[in-house]
């Protein structure tokens, strides 16, 4: 089953035609990503090859539907675009858009989460500036690559990219259900909770990988959402214990202001509720490798 | 990015939010010149100005970054004073000397953006002045947190809603309520992330006055803002400001451990895992931290070695790289090329560099490093043993030096 993307999910492209939007959506086919569409407004009609495949070009949104019954969209559009890229899938109530682009400035991420809720949330948003989701055998959207890990029965949200990677190809024996890339902006569609509380009702999870960072308390109130819903084992990984105050560390939203959003103050949060905390990512994988053995 | 409040009032004052008069000065003569035109302009005005430390940080206050002036002599002498000074680290490298201001009243007023909920949020408070993470808890009934939809903004009837619900009284509503909706322009037309008045002023002759500022505008917009204007080279590290001209994601630090890695959160993580080792010995920790992200070049790579070991403090440097989309011969390739070319440039390194591969095609990254056989590279497995053996070399070379 896996949560939010599985081996029925029908894929469109928004910014096909783009540079990054044809190279990933290359390696999304070839890592057996039912891809059934794109959008650009101006090359609507024509096709475009990737990966051996013949994939059709859509004006918007609401036509690659029309035509191919997409039910995912993962956009690629440059951040000047992002948000009425977003807003158009929205307005298409597609069930799922997967925002990659980095560098969305946060008023318009604000703007398009606004527009979602005023508009009943149909759309689930994950991002911006996220790696993605990927269900490993069934379906991949987004850029974590394919090939580092295996499908089986973790599942696994972060704010990270590369560290995702790292914990995927650790754990590459034991495998995963999903493993969704939530983004480290300041404000993002889909958060932790979101994803806790969907493994936790997926039949196909045994075992919940949360990695977080600095800044904000997505964290803290993950913990407390885990204390009195979730009975699956967790098991966390948060970065940037050396990072100093009002510096912003890589991703936007990575910043400790005054002293909120310290790594000390998650980590204590979440073992407080139960969950173990590796020191290092080598660590956590250690424990989740224990506790799927003691399975 | 943080603005200095003189930059902030400039911000302020193009939207119509009232302000004192204020001009910045970068030397004490300056600031007298600056004193003088307000002592013409209102002749015997006791106190005639107040001189005020332009850093991005709070406390100046209490610091003695913050001095009154009868005279302008006096302003030029406060200004010498206070020009130069540190205040938590950082250097005090222009003064704002502006007009004395008559405070009946003081309050409080802020747009924000409020992560949890994913909107906008204003502050509002009647008792400002002082620091509001302590109204927040000393009073948190004083301080009101409406929340403001990024839909529909804030009109004239949202603005009181925000003004009344701080507790500010009936005097001051409209004025303070006309100046909250030109701040909420600034923070919408501007990109902020933070715009924050602190004391908000009531003046003894009935007006409302936004007595300091604190702007952070959001990076991510600057594509679409003209932002130079607010460039501080003064502020920025030297090595900060010379990574970001090669369009380097890098923070300097305080450790002897070079760190460069893909990804900010494996970055993040590495410098964690290095303090973690040097505590075993006497404490070493990252130099600072350096994202190279996906596709690291040799170009890239020779940029960022060249920038990480610019730093004099860094004894040793850890290579942290996860091949995802990056695959590690790439990686491998722009270690050995990055090395050339600065060995051509005559700037040789001499420091060791433990270089740690994992991922798409390690193996090829790995054997292409082995077989350049360079001797400042070592490499090691694991995350957690290079960054041992990262602080291990950096203690040695310490200790040696």
């Amino acid at each position: 089953m896996a949560i939010f993307l599985t081996a029925d999910s029908r894929v469109i492209v928004q910014g096909i035609t783009g540079s990054e939007g044809r190279k990933h959506g290359a390696r999304m086919i070839a890592a057996g990503t039912n891809i059934v569409g794109g959008t650009n407004p101006r090359k609507a009609g024509q096709t475009i090859e990737l990966s051996g495949q013949e994939v059709p070009v859509f004006a918007s949104v609401g036509d690659a539907m029309a035509a191919t019954g997409a039910d995912v969209s993962v956009v690629f559009v440059p951040p000047a675009g992002t948000k009425a890229a977003v807003i158009e899938a929205i307005d298409a109530q597609i069930p799922l858009v997967i925002v990659i682009t980095e560098g969305v400035p946060v008023h318009d991420t604000a703007a398009f989460w606004a527009h979602a809720v005023a508009t009943g949330n149909v759309t689930r948003i994950v991002g911006p500036n996220c790696p993605g989701v990927a269900s490993p055998g069934k379906s991949n959207a987004g850029i974590i690559p394919a090939d580092i890990t295996a499908e089986g029965r973790i599942g696994l949200v972060s704010k990270s990219g590369t560290l995702t990677y790292q914990m995927m190809y650790e754990l590459r024996d034991i495998g995963f259900s999903t493993a969704v890339g939530i983004g480290g902006d300041p404000i993002i569609g889909t958060t932790h909770i979101d994803c806790l509380s969907a493994f936790q009702d997926d039949p196909e999870t045994d075992a919940i990988v949360m990695i977080g960072e600095i800044g904000g308390d997505a964290e803290e109130r993950a913990a407390a959402f885990i204390e009195k819903n979730v009975t699956k084992p967790v098991i966390a990984y948060v970065a940037g214990f050396t990072a100093p105050e009002g510096k912003t560390m890589g991703h936007a939203g990575a910043i400790i202001s005054g002293s909120a959003g310290t790594a000390q103050a998650k980590k204590e949060a979440l073992e407080k509720v139960g969950v173990r905390v590796g020191r290092t990512p080598s660590e956590t994988a250690g424990l989740v490798r224990e506790v799927m053995q003691a399975r | 990015m943080d603005l200095l409040e003189y930059q902030a009032k400039e911000l302020f004052a193009e939207y119509g939010v009232p302000i004192p008069q204020g001009k910045v000065a970068s030397t004490a003569e300056q600031a007298g010149q600056v004193a003088e035109e307000f002592a013409a302009a209102k002749p015997g005005a006791k106190p005639l100005a107040v001189i005020k430390a332009q850093v991005k940080t709070g406390g100046r206050g209490k610091a003695g970054g913050v001095k009154l002036a009868d005279t302008p002599e006096e302003a030029q002498e406060k200004a010498a004073r206070i020009l130069g000074m540190d205040i938590k680290g950082h250097t005090v490298h222009t003064v704002l000397v502006a007009e004395d201001t008559d405070i009946a009243q003081e309050y409080y007023l802020s747009f924000l953006l409020d992560r949890s909920e994913r909107t906008f949020l204003s502050m509002c408070s009647v008792e400002g002045g002082v620091e509001i993470e302590e109204v927040a808890r000393t009073k948190p009934e004083a301080l009101a947190k409406i929340p403001v939809s990024p839909l529909t903004g804030v009109d004239h009837a949202k603005a009181l809603e925000i003004v009344r619900a701080g507790g500010l009284p009936p005097e001051a509503q409209e004025g303070a309520a006309q100046l909250a909706e030109r701040l909420w322009a600034v923070f919408t037309d501007e990109d902020a992330t933070l715009v924050e008045v602190n004391p908000l002023v009531y003046t003894g002759d009935g007006r409302v006055v936004a007595l300091d500022a604190k702007v952070t505008l959001d990076d991510n917009a600057s594509f679409r803002q003209d932002w130079e204007r607010f460039a501080d080279p003064s502020a920025v590290d030297p090595i900060e400001a010379r990574a970001k001209a090669k369009h380097l994601n890098y923070v300097k630090l305080d450790g002897s451990v070079g760190i460069i890695g893909n990804g900010a959160g494996l970055v993040m993580s590495t410098l964690d895992v290095v303090a973690y080792a040097g505590e075993e010995f006497g404490g070493v920790r990252p130099a600072n931290f350096l994202d190279i992200g996906g596709g690291a070049s040799a170009e890239v790579m020779a940029n960022g070695l060249d920038i990480v070991l610019s730093d004099p403090s860094v004894r040793s440097v850890l290579v942290n790289v996860f091949g995802g989309i990056t695959s590690c011969d790439e990686v491998a390739n722009g270690i050995v090329s990055a090395l050339a070319l600065l060995a051509e440039r005559g700037e040789e390194v001499r420091h060791p560099i433990v270089v740690r591969l994992d991922g798409n095609k390690a193996h090829e990254g790995r054997r292409i490093l082995a077989e350049a056989a360079l001797p400042v590279v070592e490499q090691v497995a694991t995350m957690d043993d290079a960054a041992r053996r990262a602080a291990e070399l950096a203690a040695a070379a310490s200790n040696g030096a």
